[in-house]
């Protein structure tokens, strides 16, 4: 028989440079810990993660993926998470369509000072998605079996 | 094939305490290009460092992973290790295993794992690292100041002080500005022209600062540290070098009908004119769409009567062109037009006035040579009622949604100066708050109310009619719950102000971004406020929101030590992590410019050899001195052409497998 | 939980679908109002009683009817939050209270006389306009 093995989800945090970042730092040297199965990213601006690389995750077998940035009107390069807002928007409803859960991707405005809101925020996600399950991985379809 | 080296570090107890950092070195050691692996006490002591160092001689290393505290603690300290061995300092990734693993978790398996993954993700970063080098680029060493008011004027001396050419361009015919035509300042009350004519003459004598008045700019080109601007100057049918000011033209000219734009169209002026007695320079102008002699061919008075010989009736526009290495955007500000306000009566009724028309009414050199009296029929009025925020925090469409914020404060001015001079004249002002932030500023409001009797109602106003030779003021008193139908002699209003429609145009050639009302965006609210996002344009008074004098003044000055910081460079040394578009996929849509803040691309025809097809196409081009690596650009471009130097879309797609493995 | 204050504020705002929290509390409003020494309440203290969910007293009131519908308040205020149209509503919302229409259109002509302003029948076509 084969023997259930403990669920142990992979999250992708993408998070900016300027803001989420440091406040991802923030957090540890306030020692305010949260899941390991957190893993950051770190990207110039939130505006730099393409929508590929939320689906590249999930292709690979993430279980949820978060992307952080600086509050809207805060972006060190002025508008870059506006454009983060509009993308993800646009892409979290198709990723419903693909089969892959809204509570899966999340987008959050974490500011460099907001070491507490980081931590939170990623013990309410990793919740989520210890809520949700595992997976399922998406397929390439030009990939054929 | 890349040789990797991995070093892991204890930090003391700081990481090693929850992170197994031998094991970490340990299975990194097996990990596909990777040569070397160890662990250490402190990476970034000097002798953490020698082993980084050593190892790369050592084992021909390409690129290095250290697994460390925050790369935003010793990423730099770390590139210069690598830099010092002679490897590119950007073959350098680091793995955040202190704040982002040791110190947030407990469990010391827990967090060895997570710190393999974190490192793992790293090392499949760097083996697609490519060595940068950073760009450089020239610095001309000289400033345009574009406006000539206390703004400009204040920059181009902080410059021109600091040993640098700085050029000014006015497109009015003297230097001065707003400030010129005010008449006393607060809170001292001291008279403008004395504080500010004095500042003038100095920009006019200093042999670093060359003016270019009734010029206009026409075209700017370059980027940051080369700049190619085009100025053009307007004829002034006056030779600028002869011209002594002397103003013997001006007694002469027979056409008087002319507005005097220097005393906001009050009065009249002759065609050929000096703006005002301090003008600099203090050389005539002729106004061509009032002159004779240049409409008709008859008349040529004043060149009769020129001494110097001056005057040149053939004169034209020239054009000239020169480089800079920065440039001050020191636009200024108009008060808007009152055409959406009918129900104060401006057009119709002279008595009604605006604050800066009230300005040069009060103003010695003025109309009516300082004296207070109705525009109407030169009468002295008994009761002058004053409307505040005309235009000001208006959402309608019809004003501007902002606070002009001088305007309380020069009202309060206004209504003392009145008081104090014709103490039989009585003062009401309509405020809907009043706002008073600034040293003594509150006190001189109250001055005015405790000790110069102004009477302040808290209301607006619904209508100002006039009613035979009066004025009739219907508005409400707020506190006392009612309306108020007052019989005065004068209404001012206090106008809201708009940025000088200079500021958009120029803001476009420069593609500087600017925000829904024409004020030029600062790069950073709070830290960058005289800076604008692109580079090596920099802002100074109200171009960049609404002002008074002594903010205008130091902002001037930041505006000009942060020209001086680039000025004083031979070299710009560029942030090598900028995008790249790759031109064999660009198909020239036109997308990434849009989206980029910096307007660093821009597009060329180039010929093309796409697989040995030769053809010209249209693709981007990175301005590197520009683009600061945001990556916008990367995810709008739809053929996936640009990608960004440092974070390539493959090596964060690399991160993620790691991750994800 | 909502009460009853708070319901009719968010019918007036379905009705006028103007958010009073942009009054900036100018006066203008009631500087502009013709009709001001007739009303108990006046147009700024409709704004701000609306945004104090004071509706209640509104309705009683008969200020309702005294506003002329002459809209100079609408064109005037700055802040785009149109008294006479809260005013409007508020009117609306009493008569809808009591039970409907009193009157059919055909009893309209014989109410006109000399007592009811022209000015409310010219405006109530430049409302209706809009």
């Amino acid at each position: 028989m084969q023997v259930e093995k403990q669920f142990k989800p992979k999250i992708v945090a993408f998070c900016c440079n300027w803001c989420s970042y440091a406040g991802a730092d923030l957090a540890g040297s306030s020692r305010l810990s949260y899941p390991a199965d957190v893993k950051i990213i770190r990207v110039p601006c939130s505006c730099r993660v393409n929508p590929l690389f939320i689906l590249r995750a999930f292709e690979r077998g993430a279980d949820g993926v978060i992307l952080c940035g600086c509050h809207p009107g805060d972006c060190h390069y002025s508008t870059g998470n506006y454009y983060t807002r509009r993308r993800m928007t646009m892409l979290f409803s198709m990723l419903d369509y693909l089969g892959v859960e809204k509570g899966r991707t999340r987008v959050e405005w974490v500011s460099a000072a907001e070491g507490v809101k980081f931590s939170t925020v990623m013990n309410n996600f990793v919740a989520k998605i210890y809520e949700l399950g595992e997976n399922v991985k998406l397929g390439d379809l030009r990939c054929k079996k | 094939m890349q040789r990797i080296g991995v070093f892991v570090c204890w930090c003391g107890s700081n990481i090693a305490a929850t992170v197994d950092v031998e094991r970490v070195a340990q299975v990194m050691k097996n990990e596909p290009g990777v040569v070397f692996s160890t662990d250490y006490q402190y990476m970034c002591s000097e002798a953490g460092q020698a082993i980084i160092r050593n190892a790369i001689a050592e084992h021909k290393l390409t690129g290095i992973v250290v697994c460390s505290c925050s790369p935003r603690m010793h990423e730099a300290t770390f590139r210069k290790t690598a830099q010092r061995a002679g490897l590119n300092p950007y073959m350098v990734e680091i793995a955040n295993i202190r704040e982002q693993c040791s110190w947030i978790h407990k469990d010391k398996e827990e967090g060895t794992e997570k710190a393999i993954v974190l490192a793992r993700a790293a090392l499949a970063k760097v083996m697609l690292n490519a060595p940068l080098i950073a760009g450089q680029s020239s610095v001309t060493k000289r400033a345009l100041v574009i406006g000539g008011g206390i703004a400009g004027i204040q920059s181009a001396l902080d410059i021109a002080d600091a040993g640098y050419e700085v050029d000014i361009v006015e497109k009015e015919p003297t230097i001065g500005g707003k400030m010129s035509k005010l008449d006393k300042t607060f809170p001292t009350l001291d008279c403008s022209a004395c504080i500010l004519t004095p500042k003038m003459v100095d920009a006019a004598q200093n042999e670093k600062i060359t003016l270019y008045t009734y010029s206009e700019v026409e075209e700017v080109k370059g980027f940051v540290g080369n700049f190619n601007v085009k100025i053009r100057r307007k004829a002034r049918y006056v030779k600028e070098d002869v011209c002594t000011g002397c103003g013997a033209c001006m007694q002469k000219c027979p056409s008087k009908k002319g507005l005097n734009e220097f005393n906001l169209g009050l009065n009249k002026r002759t065609a050929i004119y000096i703006p005002f007695a301090q003008a600099i320079p203090n050389v005539a102008v002729i106004d061509a769409t009032q002159c004779i002699k240049i409409k008709n061919n008859k008349c040529g008075l004043c060149d009769t009567v020129c001494a110097a010989k001056a005057i040149d009736y053939n004169q034209q526009d020239e054009f000239i062109e020169r480089e800079y290495g920065a440039i001050v955007m020191a636009t200024g500000f108009n008060p808007i037009k009152l055409d959406k306000f009918n129900e104060y009566s401006y057009a119709e009724c002279p008595d009604v006035i605006t604050s800066l028309e009230l300005e040069r009414i009060m103003n010695a050199a003025g109309p009516t040579g300082g004296k207070l009296v109705k525009m109407s029929n030169g009468e002295h009025p008994h009761d002058i009622t004053f409307i505040q925020c005309v235009g000001s925090r208006d959402i309608s469409g019809r004003g501007k949604c902002y606070c002009s914020k001088i305007c309380c404060m020069y009202t309060a001015k206004h209504a003392m100066l009145i008081r104090d001079k014709y103490p039989d004249v009585n003062v009401h002002v309509f405020y809907i708050d009043v706002r008073t932030p600034g040293k003594n500023f509150d006190e001189f409001y109250r001055r005015a109310v405790e000790e110069y009797s102004v009477d302040y109602i808290k209301g607006q106003v619904g209508k100002v009619y006039p009613e035979g030779d009066h004025l009739v003021v219907q508005g409400v008193d707020m506190l006392a719950n009612e309306q108020i139908i007052h019989k005065t002699d004068m209404v001012v209003l206090a106008t809201a102000i708009e940025p000088d429609p200079t500021a958009r145009k120029i803001a476009s050639m420069l593609t500087a971004s600017i925000d829904t009302n024409d004020f030029i965006t600062e790069a950073h609210p709070k830290l960058r406020p005289v800076e604008s996002p692109t580079a090596g344009i920099f802002l100074s008074g109200v171009c960049q929101g609404p002002k008074d004098i002594p903010e205008t003044v130091a902002q001037a000055g930041a505006a000009a030590v942060k020209v001086l910081g680039l000025l004083s460079k031979d070299k710009l040394v560029t942030n090598p992590c900028v995008s790249q578009s790759n031109e064999l996929l660009c198909n020239g849509c036109s997308m990434c410019q849009n989206v980029c803040p910096y307007g660093a691309i821009g597009y060329e025809d180039k010929l093309i050899n796409d697989h040995g097809i030769r053809e010209t196409r249209r693709v981007a081009v990175v301005n590197e001195a520009l683009c600061q690596g945001c990556g916008a650009c990367t995810v709008t471009c739809p053929s996936g052409a640009m990608d960004l130097k440092g974070f390539t879309n493959k090596q964060i797609m690399a991160e993620v497998d790691a991750i994800c493995k | 939980m909502h009460n009853n204050s708070d319901k009719q504020k968010d019918q007036v705002f379905r009705m006028t679908g103007v958010d009073t929290r942009k009054c900036m509390k100018c006066g203008k409003c009631s500087a502009s109002c013709p009709s001001f020494n007739e009303m108990q309440y006046r147009p700024h203290q409709f704004v701000d009683m609306v945004t104090k969910g004071r509706i209640e007293e509104l309705m009683a009131s008969p200020s309702i009817y005294h506003c002329l519908s002459c809209f100079a308040c609408v064109e005037r205020c700055p802040r785009g939050v149109e008294p006479a149209v809260v005013v409007e509503a508020i009117r609306n919302l009493a008569e809808r209270k009591q039970g409907g229409t009193y009157f059919s259109p055909d009893e309209v002509p014989e109410l006109i006389d000399g007592t009811v302003p022209q000015q409310a029948l010219v405006s109530a076509f430049r409302k209706y306009r809009k």
